[in-house]
């Protein structure tokens, strides 16, 4: 450490120190405000930079590291928690100046060799890319601060909802012209076979699993009679009842159809 | 009335009536499957309307959701009289976080910690995901699967843009310290 350093890092906390730079120097009571305005060591160091009008491209160590070394001892000496980002820095910043007063290593087979200061610059360059983008964009027109979008209150308007369910005339309805048909091509029954709606239930089921959709009419077998349709038009009744079947109408006026619940 | 005109009101009407942006296929998608207008017909008709707007308070934006109506920015310091409330400000971590997002997407949370030299919380990230500002694109397929952040439409909305195209320009990488001001 030089003695300058020395001096520094030891009577800064408790006086105002004269040789400390200007641009430097900050009383100790606002520093903690002052570092809560950096988002890290990256943000520091660019503060250090620009503070002084250095070149980026071309930082002189020595200068920087000392400069960020009082920093960190102030922040030591006023017992901020020091995150841990700011000390990897400083190892940083303290290698990279070693390694630029060590006797050069032996060449690489380009010729050149790389700088040791590269990486840092790369990554205060990209850094200072991204603050500027943020601050650009803190600065573009937001909602809630410069646009505020107009809207009128609906609130009043009753919204009418599509109709989507099948009113039970529709059903009716379908039911009658279904019986009519049956009428005209159904025959004298004799024998008399007990329907089971139970029954019929499950029939229906059974031939609507694998096709997931029957048009309403499908469902009835004609021949059974007048007595047949109202067994199973009261199957088809009980079905959506205990909520296997869906009695579905894609529009006004068109055909009904059923098919099995979801969850079924 | 002509049709156009009609059209100009109905379209009025459902650009005020909803409190989110309308895209133009939203909009089509209202009217009745039969009488549904081209979509070159209700640009033409939000841009007649928007130019009917001109002597007034109000305009049409469009943003990355579709159209809005709002207080033109002139008059935004009277709206921001009458709400008497500070608009929220973000912190600069925030707004470097989500400049990095919107920027280099897809980025991991390593990427922005990388560029940042400090660490993320998950609290940003999470505060971030909960606003719809960015959402998970996927997951980087290297070990730990971090998930890829990218930004959303409700992100361009918020900051009047309609696309990433609109975003500020990128500064050089050589003026950066010599041109902007980063004094504290």
């Amino acid at each position: 450490m030089t003695t300058t350093e020395e001096k520094n890092a030891v009577r800064v906390a408790g006086e105002p120190y004269l040789e400390l730079p200007d641009d430097l120097y900050i009383p100790p009571e606002a520093l903690e405000v002052f570092l809560e305005a950096f988002e890290g060591p990256l943000d520091l160091l660019l503060y250090l930079i620009q503070k002084q009008n250095l070149d980026i491209l071309n930082i002189p160590m020595l200068k920087i590291t000392q400069q960020y070394m009082t920093y960190i001892e102030l922040m030591t000496q006023l017992k901020l928690e020091l995150a841990a980002e700011y000390l990897l820095m400083a190892a940083l910043l303290t290698e990279i100046k070693s390694r630029l007063l060590l006797p050069r290593a032996v060449k690489t087979e380009e010729g050149e060799e790389e700088d040791p200061r590269a990486e840092l610059i790369r990554r205060l360059q990209e850094y200072a890319q991204m603050k500027q983008a943020s601050e650009a964009l803190d600065a573009l027109p937001r909602l809630e601060r410069d646009i505020f979008p107009a809207f009128v209150d609906t609130d009043n308007i009753s919204v009418q909802k599509p109709e989507v369910q099948v009113t039970l005339l529709e059903i009716v309805l379908a039911l009658q012209g279904v019986l009519k048909r049956a009428e005209q091509i159904s025959h004298h029954v004799i024998t008399k076979e007990p329907l089971s709606v139970r029954e019929r239930m499950t029939d229906i089921m059974a031939k609507l699993l694998p096709l997931q959709s029957l048009r309403f009419e499908t469902c009835f077998n004609q021949q059974e009679g007048r007595a047949g349709v109202v067994v199973t038009f009261l199957a088809i009744l009980e079905l959506s009842k205990a909520e296997l079947i869906d009695i579905i109408q894609e529009a006004p006026f068109m055909p009904l159809s059923i098919s099995p619940r979801e969850n079924f | 009335m002509n049709e156009i005109d009609a059209l100009k009101k109905t379209l009025e009407a459902l650009l005020f009536a909803s409190d989110t942006p309308l895209s133009v296929k939203q909009l089509q998608e209202i009217f009745p499957e039969l009488e549904r207008p081209a979509k070159s017909v209700i640009v033409a008709a939000i841009q007649q309307l928007n130019s009917d707007y001109a002597n007034s308070a109000l305009e049409l934006q469009q943003v990355a959701s579709g159209w809005r109506f709002q207080v033109k920015s002139e008059m935004s310091p009277w709206i921001a009289r009458l709400f008497a409330k500070k608009p929220p400000k973000y912190s600069r971590a925030i707004l470097e976080t989500i400049a990095i997002i919107a920027y280099q997407q897809p980025v991991t949370r390593g990427n922005i910690e990388d560029i940042r030299g400090v660490t993320v919380s998950s609290h940003m990230i999470n505060t971030l995901l909960e606003r719809e500002w960015v959402k998970v694109l996927g997951h980087k397929e290297v070990p730990g699967r971090p998930a890829l952040y990218g930004t959303t439409k409700v992100f361009l909305d918020y900051f009047n843009l309609s696309s990433l195209d609109d975003m500020p320009p990128l500064q050089e990488l050589q003026n950066l310290v010599t041109e902007g001001e980063l004094g504290v």
